[in-house]
């Protein structure tokens, strides 16, 4: 048997070893799959991809992401540096509200997508783990030399994620349910100091734990001891976050890729948009304005088998796009993809094939989210 | 009725010259969770080691190989409604597909269960 794996493996560094994160014993103790994703060591599974994926969308889940990269950014004039460098409107983003934004290039294409945070005294951010060294060389290139970026890389960071994650992460740290979506606060979390914020990549509601690492496995057993949560590993959330209709980056967005085609213009706020001013605005605005060849799409798949990555897209014989994230739902019970199509074929509804092995699978596109988010506004 | 198995982690079971074929209890646990399999019709031809069949699971597509040249004589249809016996019944109900062998002296390369068994351990 040989694998095709689906969602790591293609960003790692190359020729470095993987590191080990804070709880990488921790995960080996609780049954734990360790493969190399981003760099790291990271739990794939532990009981196993469709029963955390599951658990996770009725319970609770915790998944250890301190493979991201966690970034804080200071200095006099941080608010219209960090314009310059990102398409995002600061001035509408209160402290302690988290909004979602994008590091572009030169030419607009997409470099990571990334979570701001406005904190008292500068801005947090939170990057893809396979992209953050590239990323803290893009800000440093972007930013000015008297404004200073911190990696926080003494820092773990945890998501608990799921129905049940108010209820169990408020008996640890209280006042964390009164949080909504895209909001944060500091909290006591067992003694411990920490940045929680209520957002996620699961769509579930759910909560993001910054804490230091030496804490983190205090702190994983602290949640892990309530009934209603378990470990969940990379697998289910690869499954999780396609199901919610999230973009992962490196799949379904990459440097070819704008903010439109690819469906994240809300990465690109109002003001910034009419504006411009952030690298890459010029094909940004021109996307805006004329539309784009090609648009991210979802698909819902006919039968059982699913289409992967890089499966050519078809309306009858002519191919008009290609696969970029595909699997079984667990949720759905039937397979589920993210594409790239050409705009005339974007429609929901619109019935198109998937090559696979030679044969075409029926798949219609589909709104996305493919089941419905249940953030906590 | 004799029992042989590849470095692939396929099992082969053969009874005169048709073999039975499945992949292991070793390796549906690697695998996870089984959401579909791609099997191949009867009739079709293939050489040892071809891609016969294709095992989805919710992370990834593997790949199955035949352990021998041969004929496909049946399918299991069973794991049209149910690819989840790959998990269960790797080894037993879980089969995918018989082959009429076209060249016995091709087991001689293949592993006994014991000699499986220490492979497994050695990964």
């Amino acid at each position: 048997m040989s694998e095709y794996p689906i969602s790591d493996s293609d960003q790692e560094p190359e020729e470095l070893a993987p590191m080990l994160l804070p709880l990488d014993s921790w995960h080996k103790d609780r049954g734990g799959r360790m493969v190399e994703f981003a760099g790291y060591m990271m739990p794939v599974q532990y009981e196993g991809i469709m029963a955390e994926h599951l658990w996770t969308r009725e319970n609770a889940g915790l998944f250890d992401v301190s493979h991201m990269g966690q970034l804080y950014i200071t200095g006099e004039g941080v608010e219209a540096a960090l314009e310059a460098a990102l398409p995002i409107d600061l001035s509408t983003l209160k402290t302690r509200s988290v909004r979602y934004s994008l590091l572009l290039d030169e030419n607009g294409g997409i470099l990571d997508d990334l979570m701001v945070t406005r904190w008292e005294s500068g801005f947090y951010l939170v990057v893809n783990g396979a992209t953050k060294w590239d990323d803290i060389g893009t800000l440093r290139e972007y930013l000015p030399d008297d404004i200073t970026l911190n990696h926080l890389d003494e820092n773990a960071l945890l998501a608990l994620q799921g129905p049940k994650a108010a209820e169990a992460l408020e008996r640890h740290a209280p006042g964390v349910s009164a949080l909504t979506f895209m909001k944060g606060g500091s909290f006591k979390l067992g003694g411990v100091d920490a940045w929680i914020s209520r957002s996620g990549y699961t769509g579930e509601d759910g909560f993001e734990i910054a804490i230091p690492g030496d804490s983190a496995a205090m702190i994983a057993d602290l949640l892990c001891g309530e009934p209603d949560v378990k470990p969940i590993g990379l697998g289910a959330r690869d499954s999780l976050r396609l199901e919610a209709g999230l973009p992962l980056y490196g799949h379904d967005m990459d440097p070819a890729r704008g903010p439109v085609e690819a469906g994240l213009a809300f990465g690109v706020n109002k003001r910034r948009r009419l504006e411009g001013g952030f690298p890459g605005s010029e094909r940004v605005q021109r996307d805006f304005a004329e539309g784009t060849a090609q648009k991210r799409i979802g698909l819902k798949l006919n039968g059982r088998q699913a289409a992967r990555e890089g499966a050519k897209v078809f309306q009858g014989e002519q191919e008009v796009g290609v696969v970029t994230s595909g699997g079984f739902s667990p949720s759905l019970q039937h397979p589920i993809a993210m594409a790239y199509v050409d705009a005339a074929f974007a429609a929901d509804g619109t019935a198109l094939s998937i090559e696979l092995r030679g044969k075409k699978l029926d798949a219609t596109v589909a709104a996305m989210p493919f089941v419905p988010n249940r953030y906590h506004r | 009725m004799t029992r042989y198995f590849s470095q692939e982690h396929e099992w082969i079971e053969i009874e005169g010259d048709l073999g039975t074929v499945g992949i292991t209890d070793y390796a549906q646990g690697q695998l996870g969770d089984i959401t579909f399999v791609d099997l191949p019709e009867a009739g079709a031809t293939f050489g040892k080691g071809d891609s016969v069949a294709v095992v989805d699971s919710v992370k990834a597509a593997s790949d199955v190989y035949t352990p021998v040249s041969g004929t496909i004589a049946e399918a299991n249809g069973a794991l049209t409604d149910e690819p989840e016996l790959v998990n269960t019944q790797a080894e037993t109900g879980g089969w995918l597909f018989r082959i009429r062998l076209s060249d016995a002296s091709e087991l001689e390369a293949l592993m006994d269960e014991a000699a499986y068994k220490q492979y497994v351990e050695s990964l």
